[in-house]
């Protein structure tokens, strides 16, 4: 990106609002303001209109938070919960139809290739359990199966926050919820392992009560992406709302599922690890 | 073959000027060869019948160098999805499908119109399902009437090359840029062969421009810092409701400043032939050719009719039907589908549409022999 098309001429800076001067002046675009100095800077998501301790939303601003270069990064979402920030975000941001995200993001991926060749533009979807494993898991896998340079962020509350807390195909088995009345009858869906097996160079499963790992995650991910081909990363992001769970509970939630199914894992093919390696 | 060094020209000198050779070819291939001087960026397909083989041919230029990027996706939701991904991100695409494939790619069609995005889109229409049939139909065509897309309909292979063509001048005007899907019914056109007029393969149309649309290209390298290109209107309030409205009214205005760029492009919404005459029959796409012939038999007989033959079926050319119908005591609308979608457009927008009759229709697969169309007339005035 040309940072000069967003700097405003002297004259007018004044009558910018402060959130926007801010933004420019202290914000995530400028360098050394990462993940690491979260609190201390403009973030690229302050305001959302996500319930009171929202997993998702913690998970998106840690991840926002950990992009390496948020100027330059283009998130593909969904209809959903995660759009309530996304679409506040600070960030190039387009959601079109429920389940298309990783299609959208392939065809996104390949003009920009095609455009601005040798740049690197980060092409994210970031996207709920619905969204990825159940109504477009098609077009995840295939994007994965095509080796197409893009990110997938899966923000896995367990099931259809927006709509009400339906099961979805990330919900645990015996769960009762909306539209499982008398309990889910199969498992979660391996989505970890198939990304391994669909051809995602690097893959990581991570709570959002652990941030440092979360951000190291992302980080990895759209690096990797740019250079190699597809990354996966899965952030499991509890919904206090449809679990009718108290909202001050969220990183409690998190911290036990750490403990049990939802403990960090990575993992890193043989060519990602050379790529990392020589950066070191 | 290898890849031609080709000159890009403006839309009105490929179109118009630039001096035309005779050629012998089926739909599919006039649809290569319009993209071939298209200058497109990108193109992505997925097999259905009858519109791979088109898909094909698009392949093997990309194979050539003539487009930069091709593949074939995993079904039509995801090919209509990848190709509004191309589109945001600046360049100029291309994608067809047929019948069953319009479906499953439904939900994408008002995305790309509420996105502005200037796709083109060739339609290969055929049967649905169910029973099952693969046959030539145009169905499909009846159900996009509102998806915001600028609809043509080519009688022709020659049409269809210069539609698909007029279609990307169009598309591409910073006051219209909405999608255009260009309609053939299948078979009828696509499989067989017809002598076309083609400008010559070594000029191409200009590179589209993304800076000159209307929305910001998605390629963060457009003001303002940063792009929310669909931004969140569903909340409960009142701006969040006119904001919605105003959008959706601005496309439907964008379609209707289309028209002048239509009129430019491909010659107008509708030709008519004999607008005097009393009895005139209302067609589109092939129809229109069993019409013609109609009118033949018809004169032998000595009967006079006239024929108005619509381009585009959105916008619908409503108040130029009415001039040109104006003096006819009898509208005849053959078509090939079961519905009878354009007879339906006419009647709403003609007075006395009792005037209207609607039919005949063949479907199904099966063809319209031009007596089917003289019979029909010959019942009405006897």
């Amino acid at each position: 990106m040309n940072t000069w098309i967003n700097k405003p001429t002297r004259a007018l800076e004044e009558f910018l609002q402060t959130e926007y001067q801010n933004l420019l002046g202290n914000g995530p675009f400028s360098e050394g303001n990462g993940f690491e100095k979260l609190g201390t800077y403009k973030e690229i998501i302050e305001e959302h209109s996500h319930c009171a301790g929202c997993g998702v939303a913690l998970g998106i601003r840690l991840a926002m938070a950990a992009l390496p270069s948020p100027k330059d990064t283009f998130i593909v979402g969904t209809p959903g919960c995660s759009f309530f920030s996304l679409s506040q975000a600070a960030v190039n941001y387009s959601n079109t139809a429920f389940g298309n995200q990783n299609a959208v993001a392939s065809g996104l991926k390949r003009m920009l290739s095609i455009r601005h060749p040798g740049e690197a533009k980060d092409v994210v979807v970031l996207v709920g359990d619905g969204g990825i494993a159940d109504i477009g898991l098609d077009m995840t896998l295939h994007s994965w199966f095509r080796g197409e340079k893009i990110t997938t962020i899966m923000v896995d509350n367990e099931l259809y926050g927006n709509t009400g807390g339906q099961e979805s195909g990330m919900s645990p088995q015996g769960r009762i919820m909306n539209m499982a009345p008398t309990g889910k009858k199969f498992p979660k869906i391996p989505i970890y392992d198939m990304a391994k097996q669909s051809g995602c160079c690097y893959t990581a499963k991570v709570a959002v009560s652990n941030p440092k790992a979360l951000a190291d995650s992302v980080r990895k991910a759209i690096i990797l992406a740019r250079e190699i081909g597809p990354t996966y990363v899965q952030i499991y992001t509890p919904c206090p709302t449809n679990l009718k769970v108290p909202s001050h509970q969220t990183l409690k939630m998190a911290r036990e599922a750490e403990k049990g199914y939802y403990g960090f894992e990575e993992f890193l093919s043989s060519e990602g690890e050379k790529f990392l390696d020589a950066m070191r | 073959m290898m890849l031609q060094q080709q000159r890009e020209v403006d839309a009105e000198y490929l179109l118009f000027q630039a001096k035309r050779e005779k050629a012998f070819l089926t739909g599919s291939e006039a649809v290569a060869e319009a993209i071939k001087r298209a200058n497109v960026d990108m193109s992505v397909g997925y097999p259905i019948t009858p519109q791979s083989e088109a898909m094909q041919l698009i392949g093997e230029l990309y194979q050539m160098g003539y487009l930069q990027d091709y593949y074939r996706a995993e079904n039509e939701f995801a090919v209509m999805a990848s190709i509004h991904g191309a589109s945001l991100g600046g360049g100029r695409v291309f994608t067809s499908t047929s019948g069953p494939g319009t479906l499953r790619a439904m939900e994408m069609f008002p995305v790309w119109a509420g996105a502005r995005q200037p796709i083109v889109c060739a339609f290969m229409c055929r049967g649905l399902s169910l029973p099952p049939s693969i046959q030539p139909e145009n169905i499909e065509m009846g159900m996009l009437l509102n998806t915001g897309m600028i609809m043509l309909h080519a009688e022709t292979v020659q049409d269809y090359f210069d539609m698909i063509l007029g279609a990307y001048a169009i598309a591409e005007q910073p006051e219209v840029h909405l999608p255009i899907g260009v309609f053939a019914d299948g078979f009828f056109l696509t499989h067989t062969r017809e002598s076309v007029t083609l400008p010559p393969s070594d000029i191409k149309l200009k590179t589209y421009n993304p800076s000159a649309a209307p929305v910001p290209c998605f390629n963060s390298e457009t003001p303002p810092l940063r792009i929310t290109r669909d931004p969140l209107l569903n909340k409960s309030n009142a701006i969040s409701y006119g904001a919605n409205a105003s959008w959706h009214q601005e496309i439907l205005s964008a379609s209707i400043r289309s028209k002048k760029h239509i009129n430019r492009y491909i010659g107008g919404s509708l030709e008519t032939e004999n607008p005097d005459a009393g009895i005139m029959i209302v067609a589109s796409g092939t129809a229109v050719s069993q019409s013609r012939e109609a009118l033949r038999i018809l004169h032998k007989m000595g009967i006079r009719a006239g024929l108005v033959k619509i381009k585009t079926i959105r916008p619908f050319p409503g108040e130029e039907l009415a001039a040109a119908t104006a003096r006819a005591s009898l509208i005849l609308v053959p078509e090939f589908n079961a519905e009878g979608w354009l007879s339906r457009e006419v009647m709403a927008s003609l007075d006395r549409n009792s005037r209207v009759v609607s039919g005949p229709r063949v479907f199904g697969g099966m063809t319209m022999p031009p007596n089917l169309i003289v019979n029909e007339i010959l019942s009405r005035i006897s």
